[in-house]
Order: C-alpha cells, then sequence, then structure tokens
C-alpha cells in the first residue's frame, strides 16, 4: 500500500485506506452495477403505473386469454425484481472478494 | 371450547413458550436489541417477511382486490418490488454502520443529539400510526372470529397489547425473531393451501380461474376485475397511483422495524442474503394474493362478503367457502398470529429507538450507561407504547378506518427516512441542520397532507353511517390518497436546503471518508456477540 506523501488531510486509517487504488476499484465496480441497476428497476416499476394511468387501452388489451397486457406486466414486475436480486447476488460476491483483498493487505501494512 | 379458540390459544402458547425459552438466553444489550447479532441469514429472511407482511396484506390487500380487482393487485407489487431499494442501497451499509436503530447511521457523521431526538420522534410516529392500524384490526378481527365465546372488541386489543409486550419485555429481539420466523411459515402454509383449493375449485385450469376473473358479477353488472382503474378513477388516479409506488418503494427502506432486523446478523453479507430470502417469501406470497383476493371475488362474492363482516373479511371467508369451519378457524389464526408478529417488531422499534437514542444519548449524552440500564428502559418504554396503543384502539373503536394509516406509515417512512438515510451514506456535504430539517419537512408533510386529503376530508351525504364519516366533513383541500409525489420531494428538498444554509461542517465531512469506507467493507462494523 502507498499512502500519499505530504497531504495533511490523511491521518487516519480510513483516509489511508479511502485513498488507496483498490478501494477506489471497489467503489467504482459497485457503481458500476447499483447505479444502472437501480435506474433499470425504477424505470420498469413506474412504467406500470404510468401506463396503467395514461394509456389503460393499451393495458386492457388482452394477450393471452383474458389475461391482459396489465395483469401480465405487473406479474412480470415480481420476475424482474428476482432477477435483479439474483444479479445482484452474483456481483456482490465479487465486491466481497475484493473488499476481502484490500482488507488483508491494509492489515498487513498497518501491522508493520 | 370452539375450534378457533383452541387454535388461537395453541399459538399463543407456542409463542410464550418461545418467549420463555429467548429469556433463558444470554442476557445484556445486544442481546436483548439484536439477538446478540447471531440470526443466520435465513432466519432473519423469514423473519423479515413475518415482520412485513402485516394484516394489511393478508387480509387487506386480499379484500381490495376482491373487492376492485387489478387496482389491489398494484399494491402486491410494490411491497415486492420495494425490497430492490433495502437490498440494493441500503441494508448492507446500515448494517455496517449503525449498531441498534436506523439513527445510529445518521449520529454516524452528524451531530448526535438533535438527529437522534428528531429521528426518534420520527419512528416513534411510524411505529404508532403502524401498530394502531393492526391493534384495531386485531380487535374487529377476533371479536368477529370468536363470536359467541364472550371475546369483545376492547378485550382482544387488550389481550394482543398484553401479549406483544410479553414478547418483547421478556424475550426481546430473540422472541420477537422467532415469532415472526413461526408466523411467517404459518402465513405461507394457511396462503399456499388457499390458493390450492382455489385452483382446485377451478379444476386446476387457469385458462378457467381468469375467465372467471373477467366476468365478475357486481351488483347487476358484469365487471371485469383485471381491467385496471376500478379503484383509482380520473381525473387523479392515475396520479395517485404513482403517489403510492412512489411511498412504497422508498418508504419500505425507511420503516425503523424492518432495518432493526439487519442489526440482528452477523455481517453485511448475511444482511444482504437475508434481503434476497425475504424477497423469495414475500414475492410467492404476494403473487398469490391474486388467488386470494379474485378467488374471494369469484367464489364468494363481493355481496356475500359485504353483508357478513365487511372487505377485510374476504380471505377467512374464502376459506370457510372452500375448507368449511375447521379451515376458517385455521386461516382467521393465521390472521390473528400475522398481526401480534407485526405488532411485537414495532413494539421492539420502538422501546428500542426510545431506549438507545433519546435516553441513552440524548439525555445522558451518549455517555456509557450500564446495559442493564438501557435494557430496562427499553422494557418499560414497550410497556407504555402497549398501554398507549390499548388505550388509542379502544377510544378509536371497531369501526374506525384505520386503512390510511398504514398507508401514512409508509408515506413518513419515505418522506421523513430515507431521504436523510440516503443522503447521509452519498452526500459528503450533509449537514445536521440538513438531516434535522429533512425529517422534519418530511414528516410534517406527510401529516398535514394526509389530513387535507380525502382520507381524512370529505362531505358525507345523510346516508353514510356515523362511524364511516370523514373526519373533517369538508372538502379535500388536497386531491390525492397518497401523499408520496409531493411530501417525499419535499423531504429531499428539506434536507438539501438546511444543508445549503448551515455552515460546511467539517467534522461531518471527515467522518464521512470513515463512513464510506466502513459503509462498504464493513471494517469496524459490530460484531456478534460471542456464544
Amino acid at each position: 500500500m502507498q499512502p500519499e506523501k505530504s497531504d495533511p488531510l490523511i491521518v487516519t486509517k480510513w483516509d489511508r485506506i479511502a485513498h488507496t487504488d483498490a478501494f477506489k476499484d471497489l467503489m467504482a465496480a459497485k457503481a458500476r452495477f447499483i447505479v444502472p441497476a437501480t435506474l433499470f428497476f425504477i424505470v420498469y416499476y413506474f412504467a406500470l403505473p404510468v401506463l396503467v394511468g395514461y394509456a389503460p387501452d393499451l393495458m386492457r388489451r388482452e394477450v393471452i386469454g383474458p389475461l391482459n397486457i396489465a395483469y401480465l406486466f405487473a406479474l412480470s414486475q415480481f420476475f424482474m425484481a428476482w432477477l435483479v436480486a439474483a444479479l445482484y447476488m452474483r456481483a456482490a460476491n465479487r465486491f466481497d472478494s475484493m473488499a476481502k483483498k484490500m482488507l488483508d493487505v491494509h492489515q498487513a501494512g498497518e501491522g508493520k | 371450547m370452539s375450534t378457533p379458540l383452541i387454535m388461537f390459544v395453541g399459538f399463543i402458547a407456542l409463542t410464550l413458550g418461545i418467549t420463555m425459552w429467548a429469556s433463558r438466553q444470554s442476557s445484556g444489550a445486544s442481546a436483548f436489541f439484536a439477538a446478540g447479532r447471531r440470526i443466520t441469514g435465513w432466519q432473519n429472511g423469514i423473519a423479515v417477511a413475518g415482520d412485513y407482511m402485516s394484516a394489511a396484506s393478508f387480509l387487506g390487500i386480499a379484500g381490495i382486490i376482491a373487492f376492485q380487482g387489478y387496482d389491489g393487485f398494484m399494491y402486491s407489487v410494490g411491497f415486492l418490488v420495494a425490497y430492490l431499494t433495502v437490498l440494493l442501497i441500503v441494508a448492507e451499509p446500515l448494517r455496517n454502520t449503525g449498531k441498534y436503530t436506523m439513527a445510529d447511521v445518521l449520529a454516524y457523521r452528524l451531530s448526535p443529539r438533535p438527529v437522534r431526538a428528531v429521528a426518534a420522534i420520527s419512528t416513534l410516529t411510524v411505529s404508532t400510526f403502524y401498530m394502531i392500524a393492526q391493534m384495531v384490526g386485531a380487535g374487529t378481527l377476533v371479536a368477529l372470529l370468536l363470536k359467541g365465546s364472550g371475546i369483545t372488541y376492547n378485550g382482544a386489543v387488550t389481550m394482543v397489547g398484553i401479549l406483544m409486550v410479553a414478547y418483547v419485555v421478556f424475550g426481546g429481539m430473540l422472541a420477537t425473531t422467532w415469532v415472526q420466523i413461526v408466523k411467517a411459515v404459518l402465513l405461507m402454509c394457511g396462503t399456499f393451501l388457499l390458493s390450492i383449493l382455489v385452483l382446485a375449485h377451478f379444476h386446476f385450469s387457469l385458462r378457467e380461474f381468469f375467465g372467471a376473473v373477467s366476468h365478475v358479477q357486481d351488483g347487476a353488472k358484469v365487471v371485469n376485475f383485471l381491467t385496471p382503474g376500478l379503484r383509482y378513477k380520473p381525473p387523479y388516479g392515475a396520479l395517485d397511483l404513482i403517489s403510492l409506488g412512489l411511498a412504497l418503494i422508498l418508504g419500505t427502506a425507511g420503516l425503523p422495524h424492518i432495518l432493526i432486523r439487519f442489526y440482528t446478523v452477523p455481517d453485511a453479507k448475511t444482511a444482504r442474503v437475508s434481503v434476497v430470502w425475504a424477497m423469495g417469501i414475500i414475492g410467492t406470497f404476494y403473487i398469490m394474493t391474486t388467488f386470494l383476493g379474485f378467488g374471494a371475488a369469484t367464489i364468494v362474492g363481493k355481496a356475500y362478503i359485504a353483508k357478513n363482516g365487511g372487505v377485510n373479511m374476504s380471505a377467512p371467508l374464502l376459506a370457510k367457502y372452500l375448507g368449511g369451519d375447521i379451515f376458517f378457524a385455521f386461516i382467521s389464526s393465521i390472521a390473528f398470529a400475522t398481526i401480534l408478529a407485526v405488532v411485537a417488531g414495532l413494539t421492539i422499534s420502538a422501546s428500542t429507538s426510545f431506549a438507545h437514542d433519546v435516553y441513552e444519548n440524548v439525555i445522558h449524552h451518549g455517555r456509557k450507561q450500564s446495559p442493564g440500564k438501557t435494557v430496562l428502559v427499553a422494557r418499560v418504554t414497550a410497556f407504555v407504547v402497549g398501554a398507549v396503543a390499548i388505550a388509542i384502539a379502544i377510544v378509536l373503536g371497531p369501526t374506525f378506518n384505520v386503512a390510511f394509516l398504514v398507508g401514512l406509515a409508509f408515506a413518513v417512512a419515505a418522506s421523513a427516512n430515507l431521504p436523510v438515510i440516503l443522503l447521509s451514506i452519498f452526500w459528503k456535504r450533509f449537514t445536521t441542520e440538513g438531516a434535522v430539517c429533512g425529517l422534519a419537512t418530511g414528516l410534517v408533510g406527510s401529516l398535514a397532507l394526509i389530513v387535507v386529503s380525502p382520507s381524512i376530508m370529505g362531505i358525507d351525504g345523510p346516508a353514510v353511517a356515523v362511524s364511516a364519516r370523514h373526519l373533517i366533513q369538508a372538502a379535500p383541500l388536497f386531491p390525492l390518497e397518497n401523499p408520496g409525489i409531493v411530501s417525499i420531494p419535499l423531504g429531499f428538498i428539506g434536507a438539501f436546503v438546511g444543508t445549503m444554509m448551515s455552515r460546511v461542517d467539517d467534522h461531518s465531512e471527515a467522518k464521512f471518508t470513515e463512513l464510506e469506507v466502513r459503509a462498504n467493507t464493513g471494517l469496524g462494523s459490530e460484531q456478534a456477540t460471542a456464544h
């Protein structure tokens, strides 16, 4: 670990960790997943009340027997939520190992 | 003894047994408030589901779908998707930076006394509204189900109050957790059986089932219950739906009794696993509300339900029609268990907030109190909360319309709590003034908008019964039932303006780095207690 040299603000172990490339990589990796995933689920979710409210004729259209687009779209939200959760679990395992590696390096650095 | 009574007594005996067992486990503050942080991922996941799926879901949503079709299912969708906010944004940072309450996250960077004081007010407000809704529901339900056994509304309310206090006072978070787990398992079994019976009624043909749903006899008309718009009508229906969606999606991640569950697990990874378990259970449950609600609409019929207990009795009456008296008793005692588990969660959340935020940190400036004393304060608080909830529920009476109280709890959680949680995790410049201002505008804004909304204000014709009349007989000043679309931005704006009006807080900015590292790596987070 390379603590940056003459920066007076870097005094605590938290600052030292925050300034490592490993931590910046971790934060960037998290943002790369969490920001688009959050935007996606919010847009997908609010599309339902917006379409139900403002395009009722489209949503009333029956596609499978009596099942209309409104009901199928609502049902799809459950699977969307589970899918996003599953993808996040996979990504989070990667974040965990990045964080662990970083903390191991940090602890070795503090110990010397 | 009647069958329902036997099942009720059986459930009460089981939960009191759990409480006795829990009271003999290790004591201390971490044990009482956070079950020693030794709850496993799947256990906590089931407990979160048990904490969350209230009578408003089981009885209320089934009833709304039975009476107003598709629009009720919109609630079901929101209740699950909301957990993505919990999973992606809130659960792990909260677990890594806090100790016992939601306010811990705010107090990490900001001046602890003011933010804890205001956050405790918000927590107690949300918990009280939610609890009163459950208590009134429980009283009505029990009085109706045990008709003839001599148990009145007041007696039922008192019994629920005493039980929830007993779980919390003697068993703390550990007993509350296991009561919630037992309840969630029972609720899932009951809902699953009821769904199977509904499908069996339609010869296990989804085509036949949905065919019937699209031709429901509603008075003299035949109505397609899959069509949106039976509840939320123009001109404001669309906005109201969006507003409801906002309150659900952002409110769940701000409900104090849900958030404190993530302190009961050893680390952030386990917290994450428990959210996913909860999502599996909660999603399955809410998909099945399709069968409960539409089943009641098609098989039992609106007219019969309206005459025999009203909209909230849709699911129990469906059980009676399909499975006879024994199954009716089973489903009814599940509804009762559902209420007990939720009020226990609310009681411990209110007690923890008062003992940890107000007593330990506001009154005693965070000077270390003996853990025994803080736990004692929490136990006394549980008594007070129980007594107040019983009194209010009795004063309001069985006919009081409680549906809007649950909506109000979500609106306050989304407008007051969530903005400040998010900003303290993500915004370096955030200050104490900003947090206090955000909490206050969100809280006051949502309360004020509810008071002037159609839930409270309205002009009733002379034909409307006294108990069903609006509290304020005047035209509503705010057209939506759900205030979120206005009150949530108010909460964020309040937090932003409060921050920008205050001086740059060097302490808060310096601690932001610490919070960021801790939230994202778990370094320095509260550990589980040794066995």
